[in-house]
């Protein structure tokens, strides 16, 4: 790790002021992914503005809207057991708590959450080649160990995938990211927040130098009733997807009235296509239509080599969830979901 | 402000460094540390309570678990600084005086550990787990145990030695 000054800010406005007057200043938050990055000298900031003592974005709020507000400094712990979003948005709940660990989700906060870094081993490894890392030089994932990386959305400069749990239910559920900046507050739909990797892997998000995420706000629409989400991995527990899938399903009788499904571990952002949940629009909520609805959201995927087996298993993954949503009260929570 | 043990080591002092204070396990204790400085070396290194322990060193195991204001998190990816005032409670810090804290106990008793080394680890994280109140099965206590690893394999005997507490609890 290399030396770096430290700084307490006691205010958004000194937060921003302070980062944005230095370009190798950084913020620190919960630090599970910061600290870590920087024990593996992936970031060298000259200073560190700690973010954790400013008052204000820390609470889970109902807005004027009908909707709820995430706090960005709020914890991941506070956030998947506030009762709003118990029983508003348990999608929401339970893909935060199929994420890391206990302690780390009583550490990470929600804005934290959207901006940590992909787990490529490759981009850990300051041995190898990494366009994420080092643009222009190479994927080393390409032609490389690649069980974990993108079957789609990907580029001939990059195939990681992003890996927070809790963003594939945000981007099910239509959030916007509220963000400051020392020009001005702007809102950002969770589906514009992330980014493709196309030719610059080295930009995970439209974030600009200096802003920061105030809250995450979530539209009314909360799926209360038929929602789950599935995540498969290599262990049972406390390990990134291989596969996850929100979904969330309105239901009026035998007919879907509107579908949401996003899946995770596949792509450099939460992976949502709208052809597919407009064709589920109508429909009965049927293995066969999932099937067929799993199939759209697949299309144009592409394997690796060894995570060619993704593709079957996202398509399995997405029939598997949406048939959960329909009884979630079968549901068991963290680590052993129900059929 | 009482200070027991300065723990101060300005051996390597550099320019940047700050005195910071700490309650640990109810003591108040100051420290010279870097910016760099995670809280587990803080502890281990700075204030010589070597009972937390590291494993990974990047928040892979919970070998580094302590409460930090009655809540469990991982010491290796906390900068001490980020602590400053804050309430630790460490391994050295559960028994009152000669008095086992009731999962220490209970971990002696269902031979719970092998080796020990991540056993500090496993009962900070068990004492968070149970102040939480979340979990309501062995089947939760086991998830909410999940970002503790033991390399022995005990831990059919560390379920067994929280269900324990906890069921005596209810």
């Amino acid at each position: 790790m290399n030396n770096f000054n430290y700084t307490r800010a006691g205010n958004i406005q000194e937060a921003m002021s302070l980062v944005s007057q230095n370009s190798d200043a950084g913020f620190l938050a919960g630090g599970t992914n910061m600290v870590d990055l920087l024990k593996y000298n992936l970031v060298h900031p000259e200073l560190l503005v700690d973010i954790n003592h400013i008052p204000e974005h820390r609470g889970i709020l109902e807005t004027e809207d009908g909707g709820v507000q995430l706090g960005a400094f709020a914890t991941n712990a506070e956030t998947a057991y506030h009762p709003l979003i118990e029983t508003r948005y348990p999608l929401l709940s339970r893909a935060i708590l199929a994420g890391a660990s206990a302690q780390i989700r009583n550490m990470a906060t929600n804005g934290g959450n959207l901006l940590q870094r992909t787990r490529c081993y490759y981009f850990y490894d300051p041995n190898t080649p990494c366009n994420k890392r080092k643009p222009g030089s190479g994927c080393s994932a390409i032609g490389g160990y690649n069980r974990i990386m993108a079957i789609l959305g990907a580029s001939e400069d990059c195939i990681a995938v992003f890996p927070s749990d809790m963003c594939v239910a945000l981007s099910a559920l239509d959030a916007v990211v509220r963000i400051d900046g020392v020009d001005g507050t702007r809102s950002l739909p969770f589906a514009e927040f992330h980014r493709l990797p196309g030719n610059n892997p080295e930009r995970d998000n439209n974030l600009q130098p200096g802003e920061i995420i105030t809250s995450i706000d979530l539209p009314e629409k909360g799926f209360e009733k038929n929602y789950s989400y599935l995540k498969l991995r290599d262990r049972s527990s406390y390990a990134f997807a291989l596969v996850s899938v929100a979904t969330g399903l309105d239901l009026e009788g035998d007919v879907i009235k509107e579908a949401r499904i996003a899946l995770g571990g596949v792509a450099h952002k939460p992976w949502r296509i709208k052809d597919a949940e407009d064709f589920l629009a109508g429909k009965s909520p049927s293995a066969e239509n999932f099937a067929a609805a799993a199939k759209i959201i697949l299309n144009g995927a592409v394997g690796y080599g060894h995570n060619n087996f993704k593709i079957d298993l996202a398509k399995r993954a997405v029939v598997r969830n949406c048939l959960m949503a329909l009884n979630p009260e079968s549901q068991q929570p963290g680590a052993h979901p129900s059929i | 402000m009482q200070t027991v043990s300065t723990g101060l080591k300005p051996d390597v002092h550099l320019t940047n460094s700050r005195i910071i204070s700490l309650h640990v396990n109810g003591v108040p204790r100051i420290a010279d540390v870097a910016p760099w400085v995670s809280l587990l070396d803080a502890l281990r290194d700075h204030l010589d309570l070597t009972g937390t322990k590291k494993g990974c060193d990047h928040g892979q195991c919970g070998a580094c678990t302590v409460l930090c204001d009655g809540k469990r998190i991982l010491s290796c990816l906390t900068l001490a600084v980020m602590k400053e005032g804050a309430e630790i409670t460490t391994i050295e810090g559960i028994a009152q005086d000669d008095v086992l804290h009731p999962l220490q106990k209970a971990f002696i008793e269902n031979d719970a550990f092998q080796c020990g080394y991540c056993t500090p680890g496993q009962i900070c994280s068990a004492i968070g787990m149970l102040s939480e109140g979340k979990a309501n099965s062995r089947a939760e206590v086991k998830e909410l145990m999940s970002g503790n690893l033991c390399r022995c394999g005990a831990n059919t005997n560390i379920i067994d030695a929280i269900m324990e507490v906890k069921n005596a609890r209810l």
